[in-house]
């Protein structure tokens, strides 16, 4: 940047009544004057309902499921119910005569897995793709009606030869094991835990070990240790478990494809589409409005939009694939499972003198399922050796899921953290004092403690009757992520009607409700004052909703566009009433001079519009310090995001049930846009932390290779008396970093709560889970209270 | 699901006339594929709908009996005690205030069960008669004894939640709490045939271990419809009360649950006990060795201890369901404990 096109400007830093301060940054000259805090402002910063609250309570928000076009055709995948199979051929004659079936189509190439290097080992005379797990996709038909296309899945003939398959972890890992994959494979670390590495060894279903990420001298930092503490954990596969399935309308015609499709990424699923139907991005359209989670898992087209492209394409028809809940629980992505060692060393006074983590899990077919980076970055050790492999299983390929990498792994290092504080005699959070650099985090704990009253805490076990109480806490960190390629435009209209557009959808989470607050604090409107359209790439390309990056990216762009284009109107109507525009803001619908001697209503000014609209797009500029990290579209601002988190549980010592009873979480995401929602959204992180603390697990027969708990009634998840009192407090930590300053929270409420409800549940039995789910079983076998095989008698 | 024929007669008389067959039998293949001209009696039709939903039932035609409004009544019997209709629904139990009253298990048992939307649906006829929730069981690739294969996939698979007794050939647990306190309760129930002849059997008599016959969990003969549940005059000196333990408490199964009636004289011994386990068992376990142990004593802590680990005798946990033992123990103390101290 020259100094033409920059400004110096004072900009408020630090955490709101504790460390406030000022501190001057060089912005580009197009960039929206500098915000005071949340209190001096009307809108942002305010608790206000979600603009689309009434209709998603009231029935009438449209999701993709309610899609209907004329002529819409519906599809169903065949699947594999082999875990391990060739595919010696397949014989769709019967399911093509089938009365209404307009399109079959053969699954040659799949995508969201490990793919082998060399050769697909396909012997001659055989279609010969190898199904990999049980649900891996094999074809597609569309029809009529559901029901003639399901008939003609069940009409499809496939020859299988069926292959020798492995689902157990630890049994993949054995060297006689069946081979998920016979060559090298590539891909892309879908779980999202950490890099997958190119060329890393591969011996059997193991593929590393992977040593990127260590630094220092593990061992020599061990050798100066006063105390080491070893721990090995388990962590489960979790499914997402989003409400609304997966699921799109394809519509393929002559001048492009439009796809309707329940996606936390429109421009996303329109690039890959584009590239995949090779048609020019101009000619892929993305749409969705209500969304019913993705938690991650529907970032990607996946095989099954692929699928449905391909069948509108073939039939000439739109067509509607719905992934049912028995689907969603076996192929739509999963975090993966881990088994964790941790060795952590330190000084008597807690300085850590080594953290070793030697960690291997498994994506199913994909990769990805490490968990280093949360040790890797949260406290203050010069040593730091990460070892991680991924193994491969006949199970379906997992994806990112809320804060991959991070849940799993901060589940063993905040239990380990605490093991180390009661080996050293000190309390857990003067412990975290002594390591943890973070000066938002100090805060955190402060104000959490005393929220939750962590000065009540006892030694362990320290209740008399069978149920036990015990308080626990634990730490959160994720990156302050921002997608850099994110685009919003503003309009205004004649009548003085604003519009703000963008392609980014809300998941669920409220960003259109964000959108309109910014243009509105900007523009001097209220918020309802502003039409939100977004979910649609028609629009400006907006980010993704993963990485907790939609509201870094996209609310700077929104308000300098609405800042740009209100100078463009103050230009125009200010000679009607003030002799310099430069002197004019907007606030309370009207725009004014400086001392308010002079103004005129917004509707006014906008009637002077020599045309019926005018319109500004802005796109994300670069934090005004430098990121921490930046990889082309993708950035990481140099302040982390904190969050710690309390919790209370009851214990009963004789059923092994486990309660939650209360959680407090104090949570940073700069600068709050809208506490109610951002509130809902923590809330939203706790509950799904103990669903997967305590409930949830994908069960796999080892025999068979299927999922036996493939639904919503076996596959145990949190539901309405399992919700504790839940007390969200937020952090304002201002850093004077883009037009708004304002962060994610998703996933960074999503990490502290398993390991919080393990250290309570330490605390209140004084044993130490080290398994997930902490279920009744695994809670009575840790307190010895299981009997061996033969029942009392 | 399939396309059904579908009908609804409006009495007892017309909905026996017609040709049915049970839904155990009509699940029943040699092959792994299903007879598809079974016609079955449908209730609430939260269980039938699952079963078709699944795969694993389709049924050439449905009997709705739901329209038939004498089966939709609770009532004083002849003998002092209640005539339960087997349409009423579990909401309709839990509220009901006779039930409420005098047989405490059972409203305990209809109010927790499921959840609300389906307690307003469900009946407890069809409550009685669903099928086991076995996960093969339950799943169409798993072609398991109970449904005409060879074996019970759960022995040497994921049995957490399976039978720690009398699992000879299946080791399913019944999954109906309900049937935990009718049976603790003494219920009986009324059968009522094509002819339209009654014969009343014990429920504890009418469930039937995989040993007898592993294909069906209970008596019910084709034709057969379950037309109420009769629930003996309780002694006044008799209070009863059912647990659940799932893993969640929200519309979740249990991994145990117990119902106990003690009938205790005024001086405090305890003259008769019903101790029944459920999910422990492919039928409601009686634990008889508890029972004997209750009888005769002034219960105190040490009775009602010693009563719960003589409850599990015999158990014979699978490989990975042992955890259930110390639960079972656990709540059948907790359960003689609350009947006696009147909680």
């Amino acid at each position: 940047m020259t100094s033409a096109d920059t400004r110096l400007q004072k900009y408020p830093v630090g955490i709101d009544s504790v460390s406030m301060a000022e501190i001057e940054r060089r912005v580009p000259a197009g960039e929206a004057p500098p915000l005071p805090p949340n209190p001096q402002l009307a809108v942002i910063g305010k608790s206000i309902p979600r603009i689309n609250g009434r209709a998603k309570v009231t029935g009438a928000a449209p999701f993709t499921v309610d899609v209907k076009l004329p002529g819409m055709l519906y599809a169903r995948l065949l699947r594999s119910p082999l875990p391990h199979a060739r595919v010696m051929s397949i014989d769709i004659g019967a399911a093509e005569r089938h009365p209404g079936v307009r399109a079959i189509h053969v699954i040659n190439d799949v995508v969201g897995r490990a793919v082998e290097t060399t050769g697909q080992n396909t012997p001659a005379g055989t279609s010969g793709r190898r199904v990999l797990y049980v649900g891996d996709p094999i074809a597609a038909v569309a029809a009529v009606t559901p029901e003639a296309a399901q008939a003609a899945v069940d009409l499809i003939k496939v020859d299988y030869q069926p292959l020798a398959f492995v689902v157990d972890l630890e049994d993949a890992r054995k060297p006689d094991a069946p081979r998920v994959f016979a060559h090298p494979v590539h891909g892309e670390s879908f779980a999202g835990g950490n890099p997958a590495g190119t060329a890393l060894p591969q011996q059997g279903n193991v593929r590393g070990p992977n040593k990127s990420g260590s630094r220092g001298d593990a061992a020599a930092g061990f050798a100066d240790a006063d105390v080491v503490i070893e721990g090995e954990f388990r962590t489960q596969v979790q499914t997402h478990c989003c409400l609304e399935p997966h699921g799109l309308v394809a519509d393929w015609r002559k001048d492009g494809l439009t796809v309707y499709m329940s996606t936390q990424f429109t421009a996303g699923i329109r690039a890959e589409l584009a590239a995949a139907f090779g048609l020019p991005l101009s000619r892929v359209r993305v749409i969705v409005d209500a969304m019913g989670g993705g938690f991650g898992s529907k970032s990607s087209a996946g095989n099954y939009a692929r699928a449905a492209v391909t069948l509108s394409r073939q039939a000439n028809a739109p067509v509607r694939l719905v992934l049912d809940r028995h689907e969603e629980q076996i192929d739509s992505g999963n975090r993966p499972a881990t088994v964790q060692r941790l060795r952590v060393g330190a000084r008597r006074n807690g300085t850590l003198t080594a953290i070793a983590i030697d960690t291997y899990g498994t994506s199913g077919v994909g990769l990805g399922a490490g968990i280093g980076n949360f040790a890797q970055a949260i406290y203050d050790c010069a040593n730091f050796e990460l070892v991680q492999s991924d193994v491969f299983i006949n199970a379906g390929p997992g994806c990112a899921m809320r804060a991959p990498g991070n849940v799993p792994g901060a589940f063993a290092l905040e239990q380990t953290i605490d093991e180390l504080a009661e080996k050293l005699g000190m309390d857990p959070l003067t412990l975290r004092g002594r390591i943890d650099l973070s000066a938002v985090r100090r805060e955190e704990r402060r104000i959490g403690a005393a929220r939750f009253g962590w000065n009540r805490r006892r030694a362990p076990g320290s209740d008399s009757g069978p149920i036990k109480r015990g308080l626990g806490m634990a730490q959160s960190l994720w990156g302050a992520n921002v997608r850099t390629n994110s685009a919003c435009e503003v309009r205004i209209f004649r009548d003085g009607s604003v519009e703000v557009l963008s392609s980014v959808q809300d998941i669920g989470t409220g960003i259109g409700t964000v959108l309109a607050q910014v243009v509105a604090e900007e523009l001097g409107l209220r918020p309802e004052d502003i039409t939100v359209r977004i979910g649609d790439t028609e629009y400006p390309a907006g980010p993704p909703s993963y990485g907790s990056l939609t509201t870094a990216s996209i609310t700077p762009p929104a308000r300098n566009a609405a800042y740009q284009v209100l100078r463009k109107l103050i230009e125009i109507a200010a000679p009607s009433f003030a002799a310099a525009a430069g002197n004019l803001a907007a606030r309370a619908g009207r725009i004014s001079t400086a001392d308010n001697s002079r103004s005129i209503g917004f509707r006014e000014a906008a009637a002077q519009l020599p045309t019926d609209q005018i319109g500004v797009v802005a796109s994300r500029s670069d934090d005004y310090a430098d990121f921490a990290r930046k990889m082309g579209d993708m950035a990481s601002a140099q302040n982390a995001l904190g969050g710690v988190q309390f919790a209370e549980v009851a214990v009963d010592t004789e059923t092994g049930i486990v309660r939650v009873e209360r959680v407090v979480a104090v949570q940073d995401c700069g600068r709050p846009m809208n506490p109610l929602q951002i509130e809902s959204q923590v809330q939203g992180g706790i509950l799904q932390g103990i669903s997967y603390a305590l409930f949830e697990e994908r069960i796999l027969d080892r025999h068979t290779g299927h999922m036996l708990n493939a639904n919503l009634e076996q596959y145990k998840i949190l539901r309405s008396r399992e919700t504790p009192a839940i007390e969200v407090h937020l952090l304002e930590n201002y850093q004077g970093m883009s037009a708004t300053d304002a962060y994610g929270i998703a996933e960074p409420s999503n990490i502290a709560t398993a390991p919080a409800i393990a250290n309570a549940v330490y605390n209140a039995i004084g044993v130490r889970l080290r398994q997930l789910p902490m279920s009744p079983a695994a809670v009575l076998a840790a307190l010895g209270r299981i009997p061996q095989r033969s029942g009392p008698t | 699901m399939n396309s059904f024929e579908w009908s609804s007669p409006r009495d007892i008389a017309q909905a026996a006339g017609v040709a049915t067959t049970t839904v155990a039998a009509a699940m029943v293949s040699q092959s792994g594929r299903l007879s598809t001209d079974g016609v079955v009696f449908k209730a609430g039709g939260i269980d039938l709908l699952d079963l078709m939903k699944e795969g694993l039932l389709v049924p050439r035609g449905i009997v709705n009996l739901r329209e038939i409004p004498d089966l939709a009544v609770i009532a004083q019997a002849d003998d002092g005690g209640v005539h339960i209709g087997a349409n009423v629904t579990l909401a309709q139990l839990a509220a009901d205030p006779v039930i409420r009253t005098r047989f405490l298990a059972l409203a305990d048992v209809a109010g927790n069960s499921a959840s609300p939307q389906i307690r307003q649906v469900a009946t407890i006829g069809g409550n009685l008669l669903q099928r086991p929730r076995c996960w093969y069981f339950r799943s169409r690739d798993h072609h398991c004894a109970r449904k005409g294969g060879e074996v019970c996939f759960a022995f040497a698979g994921e049995n957490q939640y399976h039978a720690i007794f009398d699992h000879n050939g299946c080791a399913m647990v019944h999954p109906e709490t309900s049937a935990t306190a009718l049976v603790a309760l003494g219920a009986k129930l009324e059968l009522t045939n094509a002819a339209g002849t009654k014969r009343v059997v014990g429920l504890e008599q009418f469930f039937l271990l995989p040993e007898v016959d592993i294909q069906r969990e209970n008596d019910l003969t084709p034709g057969e419809i379950l037309t109420a549940i009769l629930l003996p005059p309780p002694a006044p000196t008799s209070r009863s009360i059912h647990i659940k333990q799932g893993e969640t408490d929200s519309f979740d199964w249990p991994i145990a649950d117990v119902a106990v009636a003690l009938d205790t004289a005024p001086g405090g011994a305890c003259r008769a006990a019903a101790v029944i386990l459920g999910a422990a068992s492919p039928v409601p376990h009686r634990a008889k060795a508890a029972e004997a142990l209750l009888v005769g004593k002034t219960i105190d802590a040490d009775v009602a201890r010693a009563a719960a680990h003589a409850a599990l005798q015999g158990a014979a946990p699978l490989t990975k369901n042992a955890y259930k033992l110390p639960i079972f123990e656990t709540l059948v103390r907790r359960a003689i404990l609350a009947v006696v101290r009147g909680g």
